[in-house]
């Protein structure tokens, strides 16, 4: 760091161009300063130590039997990926992050979707409305977590105890195996919801006021204008928060492990829960890392072919 | 004078504002009273769901143990609020150090990835270097990666490394952040080239040009950048969870669930926790909210 302090400092003392001609010294210290390579060190050295590095070595793990505390590490071959093909967990937990995924997105973009367009209408009250939407996206899983927990518990929780008021039976929310799932996909749709309404909020208000004026001038109406006017506006973001989305849900961790830890059974256990499973409870850094690998490769043909149809739609 | 020159301001800034918004009202919705009735109460009321969760957790955590499990439900407890759950967290320690290891991991993690991201970025946009194509296109396809797949070599990583229980673990990995790389990449973009071409007539280095032309006109992207990233950063869990055990080390995301096994099932004591985990991020967006609204708005392609 201390070479381009000495560069910044130099030009500010006299006027730019120098009167007297650099020494040798000095336009060799502005060439190493001026190089890109001084810009690009740092991130250079980063990505290669922390993205790249782990990236090779994680492949070279899945190729191997090595455990978590560094035992093992004898090359197997491709034994860990035909494992990992046979192995009715991965089915299992790949099946239930698609679930999770597929319950998810839905709501996450209409409701989105549906909060945006309603705030965008200009009534009052807009900081409150932000913040009552936006807000539980800044919580951490911790908080989430815990107050959902306490909502769904099942003697004395709010939800329960709102559903034997209207006179219906209690729900084992987190404890069913047909139910954990869902109240999983509620906590997410409101910890997360924000996210995607500001990402609409902010593509509302760029569509141009003369679309509303001409409509206006042809006399539709609130429901014409949301159905011929704001919604087809809002297409080109609907494609970007999928994507966002569908890969965000692909990578869900954090509260369900803290909700249910995967259970009841392994109703809620995701792909990457059984990845975490297998590394960090199992030991078997090696499998984890060949099942962390085939996982990298269905996100990536999924944000493929995601790319490939919003190009073409484009195009 | 200048007071008073102030407030007018800011008055004449609130009733522009207004008119503003009730001319969009108009423009949206029409000028009829019942598509504005239904509006606003779908407003009311998804609002009103979206904030009781924490509203009943806020409330519970004012309740004695029983209070808090005991039946009918009520909203005010029998034997009225207490400070008693905060009183016990606070006199236990460790929120507090939680929230010190917290606050430093994302002011460290904020400030290195910036350090590390916005040169790289000004280098992408302003110099000519062999494979620097080949640079953006590694750039762009690094966002795709989900960082959460790679915690079985990162931590094999950091156990060669000698690293496991150290801020340092927590930090390093979290310094990869591409899509930052790449927003500011396009915010350089889009300085004009007049600017620096006048600084180069003149002399300036690269480094002159970058640290007195392009990083002043980019403070709204930086500070957008570096909301973004303080947010991930203090929110963080999988990465702080696999690599601290020591729970001198937790962050608060981390630390909190770990104490609540001990509690068994208090869940008033549980839920004072979980409202001081939340309380910095509350405060820092009723501070920010426009800037973090916009930060989210430009930044937000990552997502949870």
């Amino acid at each position: 760091m201390s070479a381009p302090t000495d560069a910044t400092a130099r030009p500010r003392s006299g006027a730019a161009p120098t009167t007297t001609p650099p020494g040798v010294g000095t336009r060799l210290r502005r060439r190493t300063v001026d190089s890109p390579l001084v810009f690009l060190l740092p991130f250079l050295l980063v990505y290669a130590l922390f993205l790249g590095w782990p990236l090779l070595s994680g492949l070279w793990m899945s190729f191997t039997d090595i455990a978590l505390n560094g035992a093992g590490g004898a090359f197997v071959g491709a034994d860990n990926y035909t494992e990992a093909l046979g192995d009715p967990m991965v089915w299992r937990t790949l099946g239930n992050t698609f679930l999770f995924t597929l319950m998810t997105t839905v709501p996450l973009v209409v409701v989105a979707l549906t909060m945006a367009v309603l705030v965008h209408t200009g009534l009052p009250g807009q900081w409150m409305w932000r913040l009552s939407f936006f807000l539980p996206f800044l919580l951490p899983v911790a908080t989430v977590a815990l107050v959902w927990d306490f909502l769904y518990v099942e003697d004395f929780g709010l939800f329960n105890s709102a559903l034997g008021f209207l006179g219906m039976e209690g729900l084992g929310w987190l404890t069913d195996e047909g139910v954990a799932m869902w109240s999983v996909a509620l906590t997410t749709l409101w910890w997360t919801v924000g996210f995607n309404f500001l990402l609409y909020l902010a593509a509302l208000q760029s569509i141009p006021d003369h679309l509303y004026e001409a409509a206006a001038l042809d006399g539709a109406g609130a429901w014409a204008r949301l159905w011929y006017v704001t919604l087809p506006q809002l297409r080109g973001t609907t494609v970007v928060v999928l994507l966002l989305q569908v890969l965000a849900s692909m990578k869900v961790f954090d509260q369900i492990y803290l909700l249910t830890a995967g259970g009841p059974g392994d109703s809620t256990r995701s792909l990457l829960l059984y990845i975490y499973d297998v590394g960090f409870t199992g030991y078997r850094f090696g499998y984890g890392a060949a099942v962390s690998y085939l996982f990298l490769a269905i996100v990536l043909v999924i944000a493929g072919l995601q790319l490939w149809i919003s190009a073409r739609r484009k195009g | 004078m200048a007071t008073q020159n102030v407030l007018a301001d800011r008055r004449a800034t609130r009733a522009a504002q207004a008119r503003d918004r009730a001319r969009q009202r108009d423009l949206v919705l029409g000028g009829g009273r019942g598509p504005r009735i239904a509006a606003l109460t779908a407003l009311v009321v998804l609002a009103a769901l979206w904030l009781a969760p924490m509203l009943w957790g806020l409330a519970t955590s004012f309740k004695s143990e029983g209070d808090a499990v005991s039946l009918p439900l009520t909203l005010f407890p029998e034997s009225g609020f207490t400070l008693e759950q905060y009183r016990n967290l606070f006199a236990a320690g460790n929120v507090q150090m939680w929230m010190f290891n917290s606050l430093l991991i994302a002011v460290l993690v904020t400030l290195f990835t910036l350090v590390v991201a916005a040169p790289a970025a000004f280098a992408m946009s302003r110099m000519e270097f062999r494979g620097r194509a080949a640079l953006m296109v590694l750039t762009v396809a690094a966002i795709v990666v989900p960082p959460q797949l790679l915690i079985v070599p990162l931590f094999q990583q950091m156990v060669t490394l000698d690293l496991v229980d150290t801020y340092t673990a927590v930090i390093l990995p979290q310094l990869v952040a591409p899509i930052i790389v790449f927003v500011l990449k396009r915010f350089f973009d889009a300085v004009p080239r007049e600017l620096d071409e006048a600084a180069r007539m003149d002399g300036a280095s690269y480094w002159r040009l970058f640290t007195s032309v392009i990083l002043p006109l980019s403070r709204p992207i930086l500070a957008a950048a570096a909301i973004f990233v303080f947010i991930s950063a203090w929110n963080n869990y999988l990465w702080p969870f696999i690599i601290t055990t020591d729970p001198a080390l937790m962050t608060l995301p981390v630390g909190i669930p770990n104490i609540l096994d001990s509690y068994g099932t208090f869940y008033a004591s549980q839920l004072a926790a979980s409202m001081v985990a939340a309380a910095p991020m509350v405060i820092v967006f009723m501070l920010f909210q426009r800037q973090i609204v916009s930060s989210v708005a430009t930044t937000g392609i990552t997502g949870k």
